[in-house]
């Protein structure tokens, strides 16, 4: 409580994280909420983070080749 | 020996039956490997040797459990052996800042018209090399976690028994590790400018 009253945006900024992977407690998402209600500054960044994180799953996904497909495909354990 | 006839009849149809259950996941598990390893040709020959390695101890997979994160764990057992095989250089302390860091170095080099940005619009300032090199350059403890839970969708539950460790370790590897990655892309993104 005390670092919210000396620098609420940092405060609000440790609390980004775990907001976005919804595990703060009931409270702490309250108040998180609560400034960034008023906060612009830091909703952007929130609103980035969000972005960001589904930018990076989309951006970094390689199909896997067929060739892999076809040798993993022969790894099977034949019946006998 | 007709019991042993349908007990051997059984055990194949529930064998080919998980092998086929292992292949439909091979593209969601090679997304991840892809990541986990240095490079393409690395994540190829893990995600072969994992299913190589399962399909012969596929008994003991218990079927109704998460086929996925079984898998994985395979895969990160052996990457981790390999990893402290070719472990490349000795590694640095890795840099971090705080989590508004990325941001404000995005936002600062922006157009320039001094108007609202847009978040989506900023992040795609990022390119998708800057950005796997920039996760390629975050350390293996921190790029596991982050790998299994911001591109495999895994829960914190499922990246802690993949690697073994203790589910608030996840937690503090998966925090730092973003922090990390994002200093990397901010790294990036600040040579790209000069």
């Amino acid at each position: 409580m005390k670092d919210a009253e000396k620098d609420p945006c940092a405060h609000c900024e440790e609390m980004m994280q775990p907001y976005l992977d919804h595990i703060l407690t009931e409270d702490e998402r309250v108040e998180a909420e609560a400034h960034l209600d008023e906060c612009d500054w830091c909703r952007r960044r929130f609103r980035f983070e969000e972005s960001l994180r589904v930018y990076v799953k989309q951006v970094v996904a390689e199909p896997m080749p067929d060739e892999l497909k076809a040798k993993l495909a022969a790894l099977r354990i034949p019946l006998n | 020996m007709a019991e042993d006839a349908t007990r051997i009849a059984t055990e194949a149809r529930d064998r080919v039956r998980f092998e086929e259950e292992a292949l439909a996941l091979a593209d969601q598990v090679f997304r991840v490997a892809r990541h986990l390893a240095g490079s393409r040709e690395d994540a190829e020959e893990l995600v072969q040797e994992t299913y190589a390695r399962a399909f012969r101890s596929w008994r003991s997979y218990t079927p109704g459990t998460n086929l996925r994160a079984w898998l994985l764990r395979i895969l990160t057992n052996l990457n981790i052996d390999r990893g402290r095989r070719n472990q490349r250089a000795p590694q640095m302390q890795p840099l971090e800042a705080n989590d508004y860091y990325l941001y404000d170095k995005l936002a600062a080099g922006g157009d320039g018209s001094g108007g609202p940005a847009d978040e989506e619009r900023v992040v795609e300032r990022l390119s998708q090399d800057d950005i796997v090199a920039a996760l390629s350059a975050v350390p293996h403890d921190f790029r596991d976690v982050v790998v299994l839970v911001d591109i495999g969708d895994f829960s914190y539950q499922d990246a802690a028994q993949i690697l073994d460790i203790p589910i608030g370790t996840v937690m503090s590897r998966l925090h730092r590790g973003r922090r990390i990655l994002k200093r990397e892309l901010a790294d990036t993104v600040l040579e790209d400018v000069t």
